[in-house]
């Protein structure tokens, strides 16, 4: 990669002895830009300037590979509020809404035992286990679910030998949203647990004390308690389900077209139309873009004024 | 707790008038014995400290009366009834924390409510309680605040309202001004000794601040390792302590280990080690024989120091001054006896200021100033 060189600082931006030609310079400017130098030319070579250029490109109607970018004007996000477009959009967020109360739903209970039941000498072990399905491809868990989940899979036959009527999952949505909590709630578990591992016990003690039941305690200073922590790990599973590929792709079949489908179907698929995939995409960037900037700005304030 | 007040007529006052009995408490934790065989009675409306060195059992003792903890032996009662399998949330106390425990997620008037909405209380009740606590302890200005936007003296106030805005039959009080700087300790102090005294509720206080439990109980219990050493009043306290412990735990003191030489109707006399003889007045109730071993204690400031041998002093030692330190309201001076002994005194600050070091003085008291131990 041609920008590999640039990630290379300079030497002599560390230690003392960079400092020593011009010390008000030095101290001011050397430190940030040692530290932020590295990642910063990677995030402006590799996400803003390519958004730049998705952006350029979703100006250009019906632009297909190794045509000319000739920017003339937004047609292409009209064309995305279709309703045909607009029925993909609403399923992403459909499946991605669902797959992040399915992890919440899933997870909270084993942050919680994680946390604050599960002996401490046991914590990380437990962990470790839950982080574990992380540890193998992405590709592989979606293909471990079709055999689980095809009509003749492991689910049915489990149901058939116990003698209810099958499933059909796979290839509709709920095979999706099955696909999507198992890849991310790991996510969810590291980030609700080093939320409410946090948890000072004695406000537990101190809601006991002033007559709240172990369920009013849960409702009325544990979850509030966890709000940041819910809050982060939600959006975080919410943005990953919203741009995720690999799953609709292998466990929706047709009827589940996402906008993460739609857009490599625009890019890389049979239907090519570059302006408008570019489009679709700048859509996305700016929901999530604005969905994360409206929790900034209003989730965490109660909790840490 | 008002109906309890109705039902203390004279003649089951002796049953009523117990708030907190402890009843031979143990507490294990992982093999290791915290609390010993604690026993004590607490009158409705007393102030009573638990008081002891860290790791005494003081706290644990305490969380045994909230709930927080059962007592691997024993038993705790409050109001007569047993609490042993009652949780913390149906008991009749509450706790003010150490590290005050807000709920750092609810503006302080919200904290203070917390109890009260619990319990499901009307709107306007929930309203005027809350109020009236908040005023009690002077933070109505703070009601719409974050427990993060308070110093650590505003925090220390809503959490004992928190606590008192329930009418809760024991307030239980955890080192309760231990965070504080040393001012606004004195300054809460006072007004945690108004709040007591104007709302008559009993409060049981653990602290390792001697001067505090001093300045504020009713009684004390000292506790070493698990086990009551002495429960009085403050001045029997630190007047009569009980053992050697209570007499150096509380307050400085001098300590003179020896034999029981002789005991007369109204003295015993004493002899250390290096020979030193010192008459102390019999206390009330003391049994001891003679050859005995025990320990005198004389506190600093009962002793007084001249440059002549005073005339019919019974206990009287000449000395070398070896230090003297100046404390403001006071003037420290250590001893070191002819026999050997060091000795501290403590003298008012005034125009009679001993002169330097290695100076020959008397050291002299009275001999019912000093206290004789059994060892």
């Amino acid at each position: 990669m041609s920008v590999s060189t640039k990630h290379q600082p300079p030497s002599n931006n560390f230690g003392p002895q960079g400092d020593s030609g011009n010390p008000r310079f030095g101290s001011r400017w050397l430190g940030p830009l040692a530290l932020l130098g590295p990642a910063g030319v990677w995030l402006i070579f590799l996400l803003v300037l390519p958004t730049l250029v998705i952006f350029e490109i979703s100006l250009v109607p019906n632009i297909k590979p190794g045509g000319i970018v000739n920017p003339s004007g937004l047609d292409n996000y009209f064309l995305a509020f279709q309703g045909v477009y607009i029925m993909v959009v609403l399923r992403s967020l459909f499946l991605a809404i669902g797959s992040t109360l399915l992890c919440l739903l899933l997870g909270f209970p084993v942050a919680y035992w994680l946390a604050i039941l599960a002996p401490q000498r046991w914590r990380n072990l437990m962990l470790m286990s839950f982080i574990l399905p992380l540890w193998t491809s992405s590709l592989l868990r979606s293909y471990a679910w079709i055999t689980i989940l095809r009509p003749t899979g492991v689910l049915n036959s489990v149901l058939g030998f116990v003698g209810l009527p099958g499933l059909e999952l796979l290839n509709r949505p709920p095979a999706v949203l099955i696909g999507m909590t198992y890849s991310f709630l790991p996510y969810m578990v590291l980030i609700l647990y080093s939320s409410l591992e946090k948890l000072d016990r004695q406000l537990l003690e101190a809601s006991a004390d002033l007559g709240a039941t172990p369920p009013e305690t849960f409702w009325k200073v544990t979850v509030p308690q966890a709000l940041p922590g819910i809050a982060a790990g939600s959006l975080l599973v919410f943005i990953t389900s919203l741009g995720d590929f690999v799953d609709p792709e292998l466990l929706g079949g047709a009827s589940s077209g996402t906008a993460a489908r739609l857009i490599y179907d625009r890019f890389l698929g049979q239907t090519q139309n570059w302006g408008f995939g570019a489009a679709l995409s700048m859509l996305l960037i700016m929901a999530v873009s604005i969905a994360i900037a409206l929790l900034l700005k209003y989730g965490d304030r109660d909790a840490q004024p | 707790m008002l109906q309890t007040a109705t039902q203390n007529s004279d003649s089951t006052r002796a049953e009523s008038s117990l708030d907190v009995e402890l009843r031979k408490v143990f507490k294990v934790f992982n093999g290791e014995t915290a609390v010993r065989g604690v026993e004590f009675d607490i009158c409705r409306g007393e102030f009573f400290s638990i008081l002891g060195p860290s790791g005494c059992g003081k706290t644990t003792t305490l969380r045994m009366i909230a709930g927080f903890e059962t007592p691997s032996a024993g038993e705790v009662l409050i109001r007569g009834e047993s609490m042993n399998h009652v949780p913390p949330y149906q008991r009749p106390v509450n706790t003010v924390f150490q590290s005050y425990a807000l709920f750092n997620h609810l503006r302080v008037w919200d904290n203070v409510a917390f109890g009260l909405r619990i319990k499901r209380l009307g709107r306007a009740e929930v309203q005027a309680r809350v109020d009236e606590a908040l005023a009690l302890v002077k933070m109505e200005a703070f009601a719409s605040r974050y427990p993060s936007q308070m110093s650590g003296g505003q925090r220390q106030r809503v959490a004992l309202a928190r606590a008192l805005v329930n009418r809760p039959a024991v307030v239980l009080l955890d080192e309760p001004l231990g965070a504080l700087d040393l001012k606004l300790r004195k300054q809460m102090q006072v007004e945690l000794s108004n709040l007591h005294q104007d709302l008559g509720l009993t409060f049981v206080m653990v602290t390792h601040d001697q001067e505090e439990a001093l300045s504020l109980s009713d009684r004390i219990a000292v506790m070493k390792d698990g086990r009551i050493e002495q429960i009085d009043s403050p001045d029997r306290i630190y007047e009569q302590p009980s053992t050697p412990f209570v007499a150096d735990f509380i307050g400085d003191t001098n300590l003179f280990e020896g034999h029981l030489e002789a005991i007369d109707p109204t003295s015993v006399l004493v002899r250390t080690a290096s020979g030193v003889k010192i008459v102390i007045a019999l206390p009330d109730s003391f049994q001891a024989e003679v050859g005995d071993k025990v320990v005198v204690s004389v506190r600093p400031e009962k002793i007084d120091l001249s440059l002549y041998r005073p005339e019919d002093a019974v206990d009287c030692y000449e000395g070398r001054l070896e230090h003297s330190m100046y404390l403001g309201t006071h003037m420290h001076y250590t001893l070191k006896l002819l026999s050997g002994e060091y000795l501290t005194v403590r003298q008012p600050n005034t125009w009679a200021n001993l002169p330097d070091r290695h100076t020959p003085v008397y050291a002299s008291w009275m001999a019912k100033d000093g206290v004789v131990l059994k060892a």
